[in-house]
């Protein structure tokens, strides 16, 4: 019954430069590493089943499966990448799971299966990597909570997964992956469901990412109605070969899947679910952020990259300008933030607005290298926020300062992801965000690009207000302070690792060797993607991105820095309507839910059950009280006894159908059974009358 | 085992439940461990009786009937004793039995007042005759004794078993206790289109004979290949035949607005006679439009495609919104069944393989994960004596397993990748996008889109009643109560609903393999595809 399709066949990719084709060359199959690929996918469920049913009897709760899980898996993804390295590796895999009839003459098949190309092996290591660091970083975090199993045994579910989402081959196991992670992440954000808002946050996370989903869904069935499959490889060949048919419903299709990345990648107006998504441990924000959820939207943007740049160009003119207001508008929401978690959820939804104006105009590479290098240094933030959290028992930055006395190494890597994020050289984040601006320039996006630039000196701003409120100053909270254990200050230095050098694999015009750089490394996929490369690094732009955020460190420090008194003084920097415009989100939930959740859950709903219960079923008592008094009529002065109880009992003989109850409680069935009997007899004597 | 094979193997899983409910009498009635086991006996050699019928299908040919036999009945109106289980109707067969059987297992020591098993499983026997009866009948006239068969037995369980509570009657002005009103609506409603139906059934019999068929006759069959011919035409005679049976199959399935019996019969059954409903009897009404209106009327079904497209995504969005207004738990998942039976019907309502494919296996689903749900919601009010949601919450904290399980189930209905619930209604949705030539595209595109919108809503107030009475704190009237656990009976019957739900989720073709080809053949019998 089942049958693999095994698509290991050899392919050509390319090798660009500045968008033209200088070489081709064969992607290798990658050997035993791709083609039981499963395994490693699959080991983090196991881990989620084991947890749940050995977990509580466990040293570490059941952690010790969830870590060994993802060592697998960065083990095995590192070999994987170190072979892509040097051999542009791509296999896919799918196993026939339902065979559904006939579909535009062809059988309609579903698969599940995996891809391992260049692009799947870098979410893979990138996912392995970051998770492990979490995991290991959690197993001394969650010390100590209501239920240690149940948490690892759902970071297992979630980056089991987004593997599942990231390893897909076609658009049907991609929404299998990306509702399971959708699940994934309600269960952590509501971890502590014990209180009300935490479950509430959960269940919005969910229901945005659900509508969002329409988008997805119906996208997929336009796609796979059109191509009669919904291989990711079906749909590259045929957009690079301007498939017409395609090419009729590309610029539709591309935006209902972008309105399901906006939901994941948390783009406005959908954005909404994340900031409250920090309801959950901070492990999993640090999670969340970096690896297993937000980037999933990115991802499908990069995977259907092929049918965006060949078909789907019109798509842009949506795709760019809500990108563009989602990486500056909800970086200015940072500013006025007190929570250091949402400070940093407000920095990954402008972040993600980065990645998505990348990848809207043509930025494949950059796109991908921003998702990756931002990887490194939100995960860091978000673990040494989680550092501070758990030493002062609180998330707002007005209950700390003057940390840095205390956290020496929470503080020092902090500020090495502070600097990252905020794009300085030669840190990981000024490379990947001057590609983007880069791209963003060469594209003709000119007026965006400064835009992204003023972004810049955003970013750099509020990153500085946070390392000053919190670090610097005097402390403001209660207690001493005190660094945290080793297992979660170690993650913290192994990410600032890649925070600090990631960048250096991508610089414009440099390859290394025979390990090449991370453009061929995303390359080697099935077609080849045709996006632009810079040659040499662009000074000018550099400068001017560079310039841009020391300018937003220094005035935030000069705002927030210098002394304990201008920091006191922060939240009098009030501006007119501009303040209570950030400090209410824009207006935007108050909108969702006076607009649109709660007239849905009050009026319509009781509106809806109003109309049934008072309209269609008073039609039909309506109807028996009618037909029970039409029965009396007809039938008074009778002997009622072999009438339809049904009639009678309409008729307000209630009484005598309790007389009938109470006939068959005696336990007599046999009359029962006797005048069923007599009943098929009727009918069939009826039969044979009729006739 | 020819004796098996030519219709003994079947009709023993229709008529051994009634043998065993004619032994149960003869028990007495204080010897319940014996009632039983004898239940259990019946319906178990019933249940593997149809496990080895699916084992030794030929999935080769699901689209000819198997294992079937055909005796002369009533030769005075030409009706035979004609069984047969083909694709289409053996996962339902299947899903019938193994219900059935889980339903007694979870009954072991379960019993609602007044009690008195011997009764209740006489009755369930009875039930499940009748159930599995009409997915082999191949004849209208033993199709319509098997469907009308079902209607007593739940009418008394629900009577009997049904909740006590009262309720005023708004035309009547009268008080009367809920399980009389639901008894008697369930009734009354499901009779209601069973006439029509039964005129639809003599409509096509006095029709047959004018037609090409030998003589007037009820058999499925030959009706089957007149309509491949499309003999019955596309006149008013036709067009008042399939809306005789479109009325008698709509009521049962529920399709909107003749689903106002089901939240009140769900709402007063006993937990049992809930599962039953939800699991099976719906499924009724939707294998009838597929066995009998799309394959003898085609055309017609072609004409009333998009009405019954336009009532089902009214259904699904209704449902929805409906659910949010409940405060009673059995109440609000008796409405998400009229969403998800709005699924199935959009799925037949496109015409289509691929949509009648997504119908049976969302049947399959429904039954499965919505019976999984009534079992939940019967256990959580056996326990705390109420199903208020607004008295419940913190059930995640008082029983860790029952929460979990009922978190599991309520993602299950919510249409989750993954597990069962997602394959109906995505190929639904699928469907829609391309129906049948000739079908109105903006039409069912539109549909398509509302559906979509559904599972926004549909995920929406499974995850408010998941937040009301699974998470937060216990409400303080239940301080110092113990509560225990899913026990092993529980557990019994639920396993194996859990374990489907997944392997059908990731493994779907479990039900395809069968329906597949039986599908393919119909609608290219009946559309010429």
């Amino acid at each position: 019954m089942v049958n693999t399709i095994a698509l290991a066949q050899t392919v050509l990719a390319v090798v660009e430069e500045d968008g033209a084709v200088v070489e081709a060359v064969e992607l290798a199959s990658g050997g035993f590493f791709a083609q039981w690929a499963g395994i490693m996918l699959l080991s983090p469920f196991v881990a989620f089943i084991a947890i749940i049913l050995v977990g509580k009897r466990m040293k570490y709760n059941g952690a010790e499966l969830a870590v060994g899980a993802m060592a697998l898996n960065l083990v095995w993804s590192s070999v994987l990448f170190v072979s892509n390295m040097i051999d542009g590796i791509f296999y896919e895999v799918g196993f026939v799971v339902a065979d559904v009839g006939q579909f535009m003459g062809r059988p309609l098949v579903f698969e599940l299966g995996f891809v391992v190309d260049g692009l799947s092996i870098m979410m893979y290591w990138v996912v392995a990597f970051v998770s492990t660091m979490v995991f290991i970083y959690a197993v001394s975090y969650m010390q100590g909570d209501v239920r240690v199993p149940w948490f690892f045994a759902s970071l297992s579910l979630f980056a089991g997964a987004m593997l599942v989402l990231v390893g897909a081959p076609n658009l049907i196991q991609l929404i299998i992956g990306w509702e399971g992670v959708g699940l994934a992440s309600y269960l952590l954000i509501g971890h502590y469901w014990e209180q009300k808002e935490n479950s509430s946050a959960a269940i919005k996370a969910f229901l945005v990412n659900k509508v969002a989903d329409v988008g997805l869904i119906i996208g997929a069935i336009m796609i796979g109605r059109t191509l009669g499959d919904f291989r990711f490889s079906s749909i590259a060949k045929a957009a690079i070969a301007q498939d017409e048919a395609l090419a009729g419903i590309a610029v539709a299709a591309g935006l209902l899947l972008f309105f399901g990345a906006m939901g994941k990648s948390a783009q406005f107006p959908l954005h909404v679910w994340l900031p409250d998504a920090m309801a959950g441990p901070t492990p999993v924000s640090a999670l969340m952020h970096a690896a297993t959820m937000v980037t999933a939207g990115i991802y499908l943007m990069g995977r259907l990259f092929p049918l965006y740049q060949n078909l789907a160009q019109d798509a842009r003119e949506w795709m760019v300008p809500i990108a563009a207001i989602t990486l500056f508008a909800m970086g200015l929401l940072a500013l006025v933030t007190d929570d250091i978690k949402k400070v940093l959820a407000y920095s990954t939804v402008s972040q993600l607005g980065y990645m998505m104006v990348a990848i809207a105009v043509g930025g494949y590479t950059a796109a991908l290298f921003h998702l990756f290098t931002h990887a490194f240094f939100k995960a860091l933030l978000f673990l040494g926020a989680g550092s501070v959290i758990h030493s002062v028992h609180s998330n707002n930055m007005s209950d700390m300062g003057g940390l840095r006395k205390y956290m020496p190494t929470t503080y020092r890597t902090f500020v090495i992801g502070a600097l990252s994020l905020a794009g300085i050289i030669p840190l990981a984040g000024f490379w990947s965000k001057d590609e983007i601006l880069g791209v963003m320039g060469v594209e003709g996006y000119t007026s965006f690009m400064w835009l992204a630039i003023a972004g810049a000196f955003i970013t750099a701003l509020y990153m500085t207000r946070t390392v000053a409120l919190t670090f610097h100053g005097t402390y403001k909270g209660e207690g001493v302070p005190h660094e945290s254990p080793r297992l979660m200050t170690i993650p913290l230095v192994v990410l600032a690792v890649p925070a600090t050098i990631a960048g250096l694999f991508n610089i414009p015009g440099v390859s290394w060797g025979s390990i090449g750089n991370f453009t061929s490394w995303i390359g080697a996929r099935i077609v080849p993607m045709g996006d632009y490369h810079p040659s040499s690094i662009n000074w000018g732009l550099a400068t001017a991105g560079v310039a841009a955020a020391a300018l937003g460190i220094a005035l935030g420090w000069s705002l927030f820095g210098r002394d304990a008194r201008t920091q006191q003084l922060r939240d009098t920097f009030e501006i007119p309507f501009l303040y209570p415009l950030l400090r209410n989100k824009y207006y935007i939930d108050d909108l969702y839910m006076r607009g649109l959740v709660n007239p849905i859950k009050g009026t319509v709903a009781k509106g809806i059950d109003f109309v049934n219960g008072s309209v269609i079923d008073g039609i039909v008592n309506g109807a028996a009280f009618l037909m029970g008094a039409f029965g009396r009529f007809v039938y008074q002065g009778f002997d009622q006894r072999g009438i339809d109880l049904a009639i009678n009992a309409t008729a307000g003989g209630t009484s005598r159908l309790g007389g009938a109850l109470r006939f068959l409680q005696t336990g007599k069935v046999q009359h029962y059974a006797g005048a069923f009997v007599v009943g098929a007899v009727v009918l069939v004597v009826g039969f044979v009358i009729f006739t | 085992m020819s004796w098996f094979d030519n219709g003994w193997g079947l009709s023993l899983v229709v008529f051994l439940p009634a043998l065993g409910a004619m032994v149960l009498l003869g028990i007495p009635k204080a010897q319940e461990t014996a009632q039983k086991w004898t239940a259990m006996l019946f319906t178990g050699v019933a249940m593997v009786m149809s496990i080895i019928i699916a084992a030794t299908f030929e999935y080769g040919s699901a689209e000819q009937f198997q294992f079937g036999t055909k005796l002369s009945w009533i030769p005075a109106i030409g009706s035979n004793y004609n069984v047969g289980v083909d694709g289409i109707s053996l996962p339902l067969l299947v899903l019938s039995t193994v219900i059935t059987v889980l339903a007694i297992i979870y009954s072991w020591n379960n019993w609602e007042e007044p009690h008195n098993p011997k009764a209740f499983l006489a009755l369930m026997l009875i039930l499940a005759t009748g159930m599995n009866g009409t997915f082999v009948a191949l004849d209208l006239v033993l199709f319509f004794i098997f469907f009308e068969l079902v209607l007593l037995p739940m009418y008394f369980m629900i009577g009997i078993w049904g909740d006590k509570s009262e309720r005023t009657l708004p035309v009547f002005n009268k008080v009367v206790e809920n399980r009389l009103y639901a008894s008697l609506k369930f009734f009354l409603f499901t009779l209601f289109g069973s006439a029509f139906m039964l005129l639809g059934f003599l409509g096509l019999y006095f029709r047959s004979g004018e037609v090409g068929a030998p003589s007037n006759t009820f058999d499925i069959p030959t009706l089957i290949a007149l309509g491949s011919e499309n003999a019955f035409g596309s006149g008013t005679f036709a067009f008042l035949v399939f809306g005789a049976m479109f009325l008698g199959f709509a009521v049962k399935v529920p399709m909107w607005p003749f689903h106002t019996w089901l939240p009140d019969a769900h709402t007063a059954a006993p937990t049992v006679g809930s599962v039953l409903l939800a699991a099976i009897m719906l499924k009724l009404g939707s294998y009838a439009f597929i066995r009998i209106s799309i394959p003898i009327l085609p055309d017609m079904a072609k004409q009333w495609a998009p009405a019954i497209g336009i009532l089902a995504v009214i259904g699904i969005i209704y449902g929805s919104l409906a659910c949010l207004a409940q405060t009673d738990i059995k109440r609000l998942i008796a409405f998400s069944s009229v969403g998800h039976m709005g699924f199935v019907m959009l799925g037949i309502a496109t015409m289509t393989d691929i949509g009648i494919n997504a119908a049976i296996i969302g049947m399959v689903a429904h039954g499965i994960i919505t019976g999984l749900l009534f079992f939940l919601a019967g256990s959580m009010s056996h326990r705390y004596h109420t199903r208020e949601i607004a008295r419940l919450g913190g059930n995640q904290k008082l029983m860790p397993w029952l929460g979990g399980v009922l978190a599991f189930t309520a993602m299950a209905s919510l249409g989750l990748p993954g597990l069962a619930g997602f394959w109906g209604e995505f190929m639904a949705l699928l469907a829609s996008f391309s129906p049948l030539d000739g079908l109105d595209l903006t039409l069912f595109r539109t549909l398509m889109v509302l559906g979509a919108i559904g599972t926004v809503l549909t995920a929406g107030y499974m995850l408010w009643l998941l937040q009301r009475v699974n998470l937060g704190e216990p409400k303080p009237e239940w301080d110092g109560r113990e509560f225990h656990d899913i026990d092993m009976f529980e557990w019994m019957a639920w396993a194996p609903l859990i374990i489907a739900t997944v392997a059908i989720g990731v493994f779907p073709n479990i039900v395809f393999g069968a329906t597949r080809d039986a599908v393919v053949n119909l609608v290219q019998n009946a559309f010429g595809g």
